[in-house]
């Protein structure tokens, strides 16, 4: 191991991280959004809209995301008519590429996340509500949804750390992210081992980070789960 | 010790004709019930006689086939659609009467994420509008009344059964409801626990308040209701005062049901 070597290339890919958690933190949010909604298409009731997010998981979740991205980044080009629309200056930049394929893969999966933890709401915790004269988009927002999120952020932190690895395929279509860094360094000086090793260790942390940083959520949204200890009573306080 | 009220005293309450069935089964086959202001009503009857769906029914939980439901001097207004379902006109106008119906379950149903003080301030901040602090101070008397004053932090999932339920009683009680609409309320709890909520029960129904009780309590349809009224397939079988309708009913089946 070639320890000068080594150092170097890790100062090159600590300076790729920005762009890694720049990617993985907009389409982990963005994707959150849209998976809330298709979440709440497949619960809709309504056939035309279920079977609309059905078949988009089914897409999204059924294609490698590599495929996903090729045709976002190449596909869309190749028809006139998308670089004459306004999104052009979008669609033409890698950068927007990779972070629309990630956000519509991350949907796909998190919609499914966020669906279970939306029926694992108790009924009667609704029904309470309800009862209380809530209108029903203030039971969804005050009852359901903190309820479950509570329940979803277990499996929504898989998710997030899903995303972080799979930023690395946005190496792909040009971007300098922390892979996309360590293999422009390995073309230069064939010397994989070292590099990938950093690469890997970047990544880890970076995960780590983010397990504990979900954790660190989950505790602080979940004192009811927990036993109870007495604290000194804030006036007023709730959220 | 019954709460007798004069035949003037305004209604608070009154359903007319309700009828309400699942798929092929009818639960309610036209069902009348009157409550004036301050008085309780237990309701009686065997699993199945639609006790549960007559209490759901006056807040709309469930919603009627037909009938009326008056609250106070406002009748929820009903409409058909096209495929001859019933369902509310307004549902605003829904949500203003459930706002002054207290409904407290079999279950509970506290909200688990929020604290018993936050579970009870929820609804007065966030459907009456009112002031924060006057929530809170108008909370903390109510759960001292039902006495759990002590578990204001505590989570719902903390307490016991009977504690969870006499939160849930505040929580209903801090809507300032016109009417109180108990669902079964100690069905779900050890023996033991029983006692705890049915005092403040009885406390709530010295202080003059309207109640509409579903409740196996024998003791409790006794001694502390104006009236009684028994179910029996869905149809009212016997409404009266307790010490008529215990003593000298007429109806068999009263009587077979309160022999147990």
């Amino acid at each position: 191991m070639d320890w000068t070597f080594t150092l170097e290339t890790f100062i090159s890919l600590v300076a790729a991280i920005p762009l890694t958690l720049q990617l993985a933190a907009t389409s982990i949010l963005l994707g959150a959004f849209l998976a809330l909604g298709l979440a709440l298409l497949r619960l809709s009731g309504v056939r035309v809209l279920d079977w609309f997010a059905r078949f988009y998981v089914f897409v999204f979740r059924g294609t490698p995301l590599l495929v996903q991205i090729f045709l976002i980044y190449y596909g869309l080009s190749q028809f006139p008519a998308v670089r004459h629309t306004m999104l052009w200056p979008i669609l033409r930049e890698p950068y927007w590429c990779a972070v629309i394929a990630l956000t519509l893969n991350t949907a796909a999966y998190a919609s499914e996340i966020i669906r279970g933890g939306l029926v694992s709401v108790s009924h009667g915790q609704i029904e309470a509500a309800r009862a209380c004269g809530m209108p029903r988009f203030m039971v969804f927002r005050r009852i359901v949804l903190p309820l479950a999120i509570r329940q979803a952020l277990p499996g929504y932190g898989n998710e997030m750390i899903s995303m972080v690895k799979a930023t690395s395929l946005a190496s792909i279509i040009t971007l300098m992210e922390v892979t996309g860094v360590a293999a422009k360094i390995i073309s230069e000086t064939y010397r994989a081992i070292e590099v990938f090793i950093v690469a890997g260790v970047i990544y880890l942390t970076i995960n780590f980070l983010l397990t504990r940083l979900v954790h660190v959520v989950e505790y602080m949204l979940s004192p009811h789960l927990r036993a109870p200890r007495l604290r000194t009573p804030v006036q007023g306080e709730s959220k | 010790m019954n709460a007798q009220v004069p035949a003037t005293t305004p209604m608070a309450l009154d359903v007319k004709d309700l009828h309400k069935s699942f798929g092929n089964v009818e639960v309610l086959k036209g069902i009348s019930l009157r409550a004036r202001e301050g008085e309780v009503v237990s309701i009686l009857g065997s699993s199945g006689s639609g006790k549960s769906t007559l209490l759901r029914c006056i807040n709309l939980l469930e919603v009627p086939d037909s009938g009326d439901v008056t609250v106070g001097d406002e009748t929820i207004r009903m409409q058909r659609t096209r495929d001859g379902k019933s369902r509310p006109a307004d549902q605003a106008q829904v949500e203003r009467i459930r706002s002054q119906l207290g409904m407290v379950f079999q279950s509970f149903n506290l909200w688990s994420h929020k604290t018993i003080l936050e579970n009870v301030i929820e609804a007065p901040i966030h459907v009456q509008k009112r002031p924060r602090k006057e929530c809170v101070e108008e909370a903390e008397a109510l759960l001292a009344k039902v006495g759990i004053a002590e578990k204001r932090d505590h989570y719902p999932s903390h307490l016991s059964g009977g504690q969870q339920q006499r939160a849930a009683i505040a929580r209903a009680l801090a809507m300032r409801p016109k009417v109180m609409l108990f669902d079964e309320p100690t069905s779900a709890l050890d023996p033991e626990l029983v006692g705890e909520v049915l005092r403040v029960m009885r406390g709530l129904a010295e202080e003059g308040r309207t109640m509409l009780v579903v409740t196996h309590e024998m003791g409790f349809a006794r001694d502390v209701s104006s009236r009684v009224v028994f179910l029996h397939k869905g149809l009212v079988e016997e409404d009266g005062r307790p010490e008529h309708v215990f003593v000298n009913s007429k109806s068999e089946r009263f009587k077979q049901f309160i022999k147990g």
